[in-house]
């Protein structure tokens, strides 16, 4: 206020020279995961210049990760809200089982879709209750759900699996999983790759502009402020368990959608590569921070870790140790962005 | 003269097991008035609190606003009638932004909840100005994890200071702060009476007590015990001498063969 005009113009020059610092800074999480998934591809490449050079690895990697893409990006909500989901998996065996049996019966996969997510929606919501009403422990609870809906799914179909060759040229599956639509031949990124980045974008503005995604910060951070200055806390950990039920009824519909089968296994295998990949994108366990775009960057880690692995020329035996390996290694990056502050 | 408080609470009880730490408490507030709630640990001060802030409900009794018995009472009609509380742990989430913690619960947002992230910031910035925050090792992106004690009391003033309340709540707000951040809260509370706001403040230091109130509270036990305006009592040493005479008849209270 009482600085001459240069004086300002040199204030101005500062503020925006720490613009870029401050992203850097308020992005720290995700760049960490960003560049370690860029060293990662780096290396391979190293090892296996032939594969790694071509498209079409990258390509068989994108047909599949988009499944982990929409269970991650709700588990960020989750985690940041200072709770845990372990029941994804079950959630997407059967609201992928809704889906399936309606397009079986000759009904609209519109229809079938629809079902899903209500589905998916009503077994976050029960999640919900049981953790945030009747006060189970989140971890807990959700692993109990898995099992129970795992059961429950087993129960119903008796090991029988459903196979729906007959979506492909439908509207929908043409629109969602038609993986020849995007660019000519088997060359074109699939296109529920780019529903997948489409929904990464969405968590993205609802997690840093939407006033639900603010409150979840805000609820995993301190929950007795939250509640002092007026945030409904048990409504906004209900919806978090909900959204993570829509997320799974989403990866749920795409796994058959991409696969043409419904198995009673399906999403069975999903549990760890999913929550290492959250983990590894940068979002801490401790909740109040957390970053969707490194929960995707990080799936898409442990996405390349199988292919990688087997183009370098190492057998399937070697994939589990690298896993791990590359889980712990990212892990002790992101713990130089720092531990909770108080 | 008697239905001009702002916010009236009517016999509210509230216990947690077998304590009643709010045991029939009636009391109000005018506009432009500030009042000092004075008690011992345990007196019910922070509970008496907690619920005109909405985050306990009483068990029992009524809360008035403006002549009007509010039911369901919660946190966020008391924000709705004005009333801001700067709790004595500053109701902060250190890990967001200090814009975020401003803004916490009631966000600036269009209809569909999408936050006006320019608007909040530039809102953020104004204020930490308005209150002397000249700092350019932070700014309303930094987390308030990297603020000292008074500052984020600060940020806690900010907020009330927002949201323009009618009755701003301050317990024990010159609690582990140094002399020139007290000066600055007492410089605050003088600018909201100037204005016609009023304030509840909560203290352990009766000198500061008697400095900034209009009248005086005393609880003891979850009950009203001594009601007095500040040209009935001389000075903070009278203020003092009461409130032992109260603690030395509750002791006798209490040791008395029942």
């Amino acid at each position: 206020m009482f600085g001459s005009g240069s004086g300002d113009v040199q204030q101005i020059a500062r503020e925006d020279a720490s613009a870029l610092v401050k992203w850097l800074r308020n992005n720290r999480r995700a760049l960490t995961s960003t560049l370690f998934l860029i060293v990662m591809l780096i290396g391979f490449t190293m090892a296996n210049t032939d594969v790694f050079t071509q498209f079409k690895t990258y390509r068989s990697v994108m047909i599949a990760l988009p499944v982990s893409i929409f269970l991650v990006v709700p588990l960020v909500f989750v985690v940041t809200a200072g709770e845990i989901d372990l029941s994804f998996p079950s959630v997407v065996g059967l609201s992928s089982y809704a889906f399936v049996s309606i397009v079986d019966q000759g009904g609209e996969p519109l229809l079938g879709i629809v079902v899903a997510l209500v589905v998916g929606a009503a077994l976050g919501f029960v999640n919900g209750i049981l953790v945030v009403r009747i006060g189970l422990s989140a971890l807990v609870a959700t692993l109990g759900m898995n099992f129970f809906l795992r059961g429950f799914i087993n129960i119903l179909v008796e090991g029988f699996s459903i196979a729906i060759p007959e979506i492909r040229g439908t509207f929908i599956h043409t629109l969602l999983a038609d993986d020849t639509i995007i660019i000519a031949g088997n060359q074109g990124i699939p296109i529920q790759m780019l529903w997948a980045l489409a929904f990464t974008a969405l968590g993205v503005f609802l997690y840093n502009r939407h006033s639900f995604g603010v409150r979840v910060h805000c609820v995993g951070d301190n929950p007795e402020s939250a509640a002092e200055m007026g945030i409904d806390v048990d409504r906004t950990r209900i919806l978090v368990f909900v959204f993570t039920g829509i997320g799974a009824a989403l990866a749920g519909v795409f796994s058959v959608m991409i696969n043409f089968v419904w198995w009673p296994t399906t999403g069975d295998g999903l549990l760890l590569p999913v929550l290492a990949g959250l983990f590894v994108g940068g979002t801490p366990t401790w909740g109040g921070i957390g970053t969707v775009f490194g929960g995707m960057i990080g799936t898409s880690i442990v996405a390349f870790i199988e292919t990688g692995v087997i183009a370098a020329g190492l057998t399937g035996f070697f994939t589990q140790f690298f896993y791990g390996l590359i889980i712990i290694l990212s892990l002790i990056f992101q713990r130089f962005n720092g531990g909770r502050v108080r | 003269m008697k239905n001009d408080y702002i916010i009236e609470m009517r016999d509210v009880t509230k216990s947690f097991g077998n304590v009643n730490a709010v045991d029939g408490i009636s009391f109000g507030v005018r506009p432009g008035e500030v009042v000092g709630l004075i008690g011992d640990n345990g007196a019910g001060k922070s509970t008496l609190i907690k619920i005109l802030s909405g985050v306990h409900q009483p068990d029992s009794g009524q809360i008035i606003v403006r002549g009007h018995v509010v039911r369901n009472w919660n946190a966020a009609k008391s924000r709705e009638a004005g009333i801001e509380t700067v709790y004595q742990d500053r109701a902060l989430a250190p890990q967001q932004t200090i814009t975020r913690n401003i803004f916490m619960g009631r966000e600036i947002k269009n209809r569909f909840g999408v936050i006006k992230v320019k608007t909040q910031y530039e809102e953020a910035n104004r204020l930490m100005r308005e209150i002397g925050f000249t700092s350019k090792v932070f700014d309303p992106d930094s987390p308030v994890a990297t603020l000292s004690g008074g500052e984020r009391q600060g940020v806690a003033i900010a907020r009330a200071l927002y949201f323009d309340a009618d009755l701003i709540v301050l317990d024990e707000p010159t609690t582990a702060l140094s002399l020139v951040e007290t000066a600055k809260v007492f410089g605050f509370i003088e600018n909201v009476r100037a204005r016609g706001r009023s304030i509840i403040f909560i203290g352990h230091n009766i000198y500061h007590v008697y400095d900034v109130a209009d009248r005086f509270v005393v609880l003891d036990r979850g009950q009203v015990v001594m009601t007095a305006g500040k040209h009935e009592i001389k000075s903070a040493e009278v203020l003092m001498r009461h409130m032992q005479e109260i603690a030395e008849m509750a002791h006798a209270a209490d040791s008395a063969p029942a």
